[in-house]
Order: C-alpha cells, then structure tokens, then sequence
C-alpha cells in the first residue's frame, strides 16, 4: 500500500467521527485530528482500533498517544504494514 | 493484579444518593456484568417527572446502564491492570450512548442491568448493555461507552 493509499484511507475513518464536514482537499499530513477536525481524545481510542482492523496492524498503547495529526497516524502505519 | 469481589467493586462505585442507581451486583467476570436496582417511589425525579404520574426519565435509564455497564465495569477492568490507589484517581466520565427506549418503569419496579464488554482499551470501556424488567421485558437498551480519566 502506498502512503498516498493509506493517508485516504485514514482521511475516511476520521471522516466518520469528525464533528465538522471533512472536505478532503483541507486535509494535510499536518492537520490536527483533535483540534482541527473536532475529533475528542475519546475518539481516538476508537480511531486506532480501526487502525488495527482496516490495516490488519497491532497498535499499542505508547504509539497510540502519539497520534496527534494526520501525519502522525500515516507514519504509524506505514512503519508497520 | 488485584482480586477484588463483586461487594468491593460496588464500594468503589463513586456516585451516591440521590444519584446513585445500583444496589447489587449479581454477576461480574472479563466478559460482562449483571446488576439490580430498586427504583424507590421517593426518587427526587418522580415529583417532576410527570406530577401525578411518575415514570422513571430515559436520561435516568441510561445512568443506570451507564453506572453498571461503564462505571462498575469499568473499575473491575482497571483493577486488574493497576492498584487500588490508582483506581481511586480515577473517574469515569460519559463518552458516547446509543440507545432505545422500549418500555416504561414506575417508581417500586426492580430492574436487571446487563453489559458485555465490545472492547476495553486505554481506559475507555465499550459495551452492548440492557435493562430489563424482573418480567424479563427490556426496556432500554443499546451501546455506551465511557473512559476513565484522572481526576484534576
């Protein structure tokens, strides 16, 4: 998969939690996923599940604090798939 | 880590009167939880909630679950990844809730709280949860979530 592949798939899952429209042409690697996509930490939880479901990856729970932008959750996983 | 029992878990239950809504819990393991409530006819709600004509809010049924399917749960959950005195810091707030309201409860009806765990991560607890009615009618029901957060 190429990172291209993986940043939309993320752009999708972060579509279904973020509390404002997700336009996908707003959205870079350095977009913040808590502050400039409303998503709540709480979410995040749920957000690196679906990491681990859609990219068939175990994420734990030191790598999962450091998600904190788009950027950050693409880098995770290229590193691990 | 810890071996707590059903009777230690429910003291570490932060909520009390007037807004505590589990008096026992009757099944507890990795799996899921079982508890009761009595909902008293001098709940503070019933005079408002209708004058005249007392029906247990929706908002409350869903504290109920949430007391016995997040909170309780939860802290048994924890207990077996940190000590007691961590637990302590800990509170559980209100995440998400989706839920269905099928059936009614009056003031003097026992009602039975069930929950299974859709997953436990990084202290935030997800669970399938019921309530039902000692004749077996359910009468909420759906899926709520919760997480532990250290007390500021």
């Amino acid at each position: 998969m190429t990172k291209d592949e993986v940043f939309k798939k993320i752009v999708d899952i972060l579509g279904k939690y973020s509390k404002t429209e997700i336009k996908m042409e707003n959205i870079s690697m350095e977009t913040s996923i808590l502050d400039d996509l409303k998503i709540n930490s709480a979410r995040l939880v749920d957000i690196v599940l679906d990491f681990e479901d859609v990219f068939d990856i175990e994420v734990d729970d030191d790598d999962a604090d450091s998600v904190a932008t788009v950027g950050d959750g693409v880098n995770l996983i290229m590193a691990k798939i | 880590m810890n071996t707590f029992t059903k009777e230690d878990i429910l003291e570490l239950v932060p909520q009390q009167p007037p807004f505590r809504f589990i008096d026992d819990i009757i099944e507890l393991n990795d799996d899921g939880i079982v508890s009761s409530y009595k909902f008293k006819p001098d709940e503070t709600f019933y005079a408002g909630h209708f004058p005249g004509n007392p029906i247990t809010p929706g908002v409350i049924l869903l504290e109920t679950m949430a007391q016995t399917g997040v909170v309780a749960y939860g802290i048994y959950l924890a207990s077996k990844q940190m000590p007691l005195n961590e637990i302590q810091e800990i509170l559980t707030v209100f995440t998400e809730a989706e839920v269905e309201f099928t059936g009614l409860v009056r003031p003097g009806d026992k009602v039975i709280i069930r929950a299974k765990q859709i997953y436990f991560r990084r202290l935030k607890l997800k669970v399938e949860a019921e309530i039902t009615l000692q004749s077996g009618e359910v009468v909420c029901s759906g899926t709520i979530a919760g997480m532990g957060v250290r007390q500021v």
